[in-house]
């Protein structure tokens, strides 16, 4: 049993996700669902070395507390995709809603397009694991808000800013956000600072990239110049230390 | 949580209440099923010319004669009639829902210039405050509020909503949070023209309360959506503020922005804060309002509340999720997000 295949149409997430749970245990490779439409929770805790493919706009927190699994999604993805999410990778064909990554632990999330306001929102890092979130084009206010941990990268492929709205980093406290083209300081949120990517920095945006550019099918050269790269990052581990208690 | 979705066809092509009805559906995980509506612009045409009044009714023998004094004494009712519903198992009548058709007597209010609306105005606050067991909840010409307390699907199925047509619809799906769901807090809201749903609270209720009830409104509906419904039709209708910038009155950019304006826009700015300071709505929202001509939805501007766009043809979209959208109309060829704060207007051409 290498690949079965589910017509999501008309059906409702729970038995959906009992489906997927049972073709995982009975050893599939890959997963295929066809006419998914608004359903959420897709692949929600699922474990394991699997390959999920989703035909169409799934509903919001796309692969939640999911660790091991490869979705790809073949359309636009709705708010959340990742929430929590532990380990693995989702890539999405499209745009995105609101809070992409929220509170991610681990694993990886590639979009194609742009994604909606607080993306990143809180994610976290823990020893080895360090969760990215890569972005095509943009990202809107509140990017990668009370961020503690892992890396965030906006490629503004578009052609426009990678960020044009306020509240960049708000609160950031870990992890660090790197923007293609850079962006008006006015935007960056409280906590934020901004810095010049080291050699190491560096290295790793570019495996990024080129990650990127490998998933979408891309050329990756117009995006390896160094010196169009900004990165954001906290300007304190504490950035309310003295907000809500006065020492 | 709720779920919202809306739809304007610029063009005036009726839509039948199909589907919204499967579009609403969709998101009842934004639900709890104590509350749903609909309304529909132009679903009258044969009384375009009379004031919709639809009233949820207690006891039609005790409360429905003290409403017919009043319209009587106002206006002439050309036809009333119960609001035609299946009877369904999982949903309760506790209300008659009624409708009148209703021209009020203009002559009885000599110095106004909308004379007809403030007598209609003035009537639904009289009846909703002081007549116990009736609560008006529709009342402009050519549309219909259609609410109950249950899921989507079956609130569409009570008021038979796929037998009615019109050119543009909004569509809500309530999980009340603060105040308990009842059939008068379901969405929309309705006063005159204007229809309002909303996601989210508004947690400056209680300043933009005072601030509207000192233009006469009365607040009934125990729900902070009520208020946006009635700030609406000051702005615009009263105050004469085209669409945008009353939507930046009641959701208008933080300080730190419009001192770094031009300018021009940064006076326009301070004084559109200044004027309606108490009128500004804060807390997370997602709010669309439609009348006769146009549809407008906006977010608050921290965005909060989730809220897409779509395009396809002259049929505009607006809903909480995409996906809903796609149910309605599978061919959109536009998708979009708007910046918080910052409306989605669609008007009529034709």
């Amino acid at each position: 049993m290498d690949e079965v295949v589910i017509d999501a149409a008309g059906m409702h997430y729970t038995p959906l996700n009992r489906e997927i749970r049972a073709a995982v245990a009975a050893g599939a490779r890959r997963i295929r669902l066809e006419n998914v439409l608004g359903q959420r929770f897709i692949a929600n805790g699922v474990r394991g070395d699997v390959e999920i493919l989703v035909h169409g706009v799934p509903g919001g927190d796309l692969g939640m507390f999911m660790s091991g699994p490869r979705i790809e999604v073949f359309g636009n993805a709705e708010h959340a995709p990742g929430n929590t999410m532990d380990g693995g990778e989702i890539v999405i064909h499209g745009s995105a809603g609101d809070a992409v990554g929220h509170s991610m632990r681990g694993g990886r999330i590639f979009v194609e397009g742009a994604i909606g306001y607080r993306g990143g929102i809180h994610m976290k890092e823990y020893e080895k694991k360090r969760p990215v979130l890569v972005i095509g084009e943009s990202a809107r206010a509140f990017l990668g808000e009370y961020m503690a941990g892992g890396t965030v990268l906006v490629l503004a492929r578009h052609g426009g800013p990678a960020v044009a709205e306020r509240g960049l980093g708000s609160g950031i406290h870990g992890g660090e956000i790197i923007l293609r083209g850079g962006i008006d300081p006015v935007h960056l949120g409280v906590g934020a600072s901004q810095v010049a990517l080291s050699d190491d920095d560096w290295a790793r945006v570019l495996a990024l990239v080129r990650e990127y550019a490998r998933r979408f099918g891309i050329d990756p050269a117009p995006l390896e110049r160094r010196e169009e790269y900004t990165r954001v990052v906290p300007a304190s581990a504490r950035p309310f230390a003295g907000k809500y208690a006065w020492e | 949580m709720c779920g919202i979705i809306g739809v304007i066809d610029r063009s005036r092509e009726p839509m039948d209440g199909t589907a919204i009805r499967r579009a609403l559906s969709m998101m009842n995980e934004r639900g709890s099923g104590e509350g749903a509506g609909y309304v529909v612009y132009g679903c009258y045409p044969e009384f375009r010319d009379y004031f919709a009044l639809h009233v949820f009714f207690d006891n039609i023998h005790e409360t429905k004669p003290r409403v017919d004094e009043l319209l009587h004494q106002w206006g002439r009712v050309v036809h009333d009639e119960e609001i035609p519903t299946w009877d369904l198992p999982r949903l309760r009548k506790v209300h008659t829902p009624w409708r009148y058709f209703f021209r009020p007597d203009t002559r009885l209010m000599p110095r106004s210039t909308t004379p007809a609306e403030e007598i209609v105005t003035e009537l639904v606050m009289r009846i909703n405050t002081s007549v116990e067991g009736a609560l008006v909840f529709s009342s402009g010409r050519n549309l219909g509020v259609f609410k109950a307390a249950g899921w989507p699907e079956e609130v569409a199925d009570f008021y038979r909503i796929e037998e009615y047509e019109g050119h543009c619809w909004l569509a809500h799906n309530r999980y009340p949070t603060n105040t308990p769901g009842w059939w008068g807090g379901a969405h929309p809201f309705n006063l005159l023209d204007w229809s309002v749903v909303h996601n989210g609270e508004i947690t400056s209720y209680g300043t933009n309360r005072r601030y509207i009830e000192s233009f006469g409104y009365r607040c009934t509906m125990f729900t902070d959506t009520e208020v946006v419904a009635y700030l609406v039709d000051l702005l615009v209708r009263r105050h004469d503020l085209p669409e945008e910038l009353a939507v930046t009155a009641l959701a208008p950019p933080f300080w730190d922005e419009i001192d770094a304006m031009e300018d021009d826009r940064r006076r326009l700015h301070r004084a559109l804060r200044l004027t309606y300071g108490s009128a500004m709505m804060n807390g997370p929202f997602a709010i669309v309002v439609a009348n006769q001509e146009s549809m407008v939805a906006f977010t608050d501007r921290s965005k909060l509340r989730p809220l897409v766009g779509a395009e396809h043809g002259d049929r505009l979209y607006v809903s909480s999720e995409e996906a809903a959208i796609r149910a309605m109309d599978p061919g959109i060829t536009r998708v979009f997000m708007p910046r918080a704060g910052e409306p989605i207007v669609g008007r009529v051409v034709a």
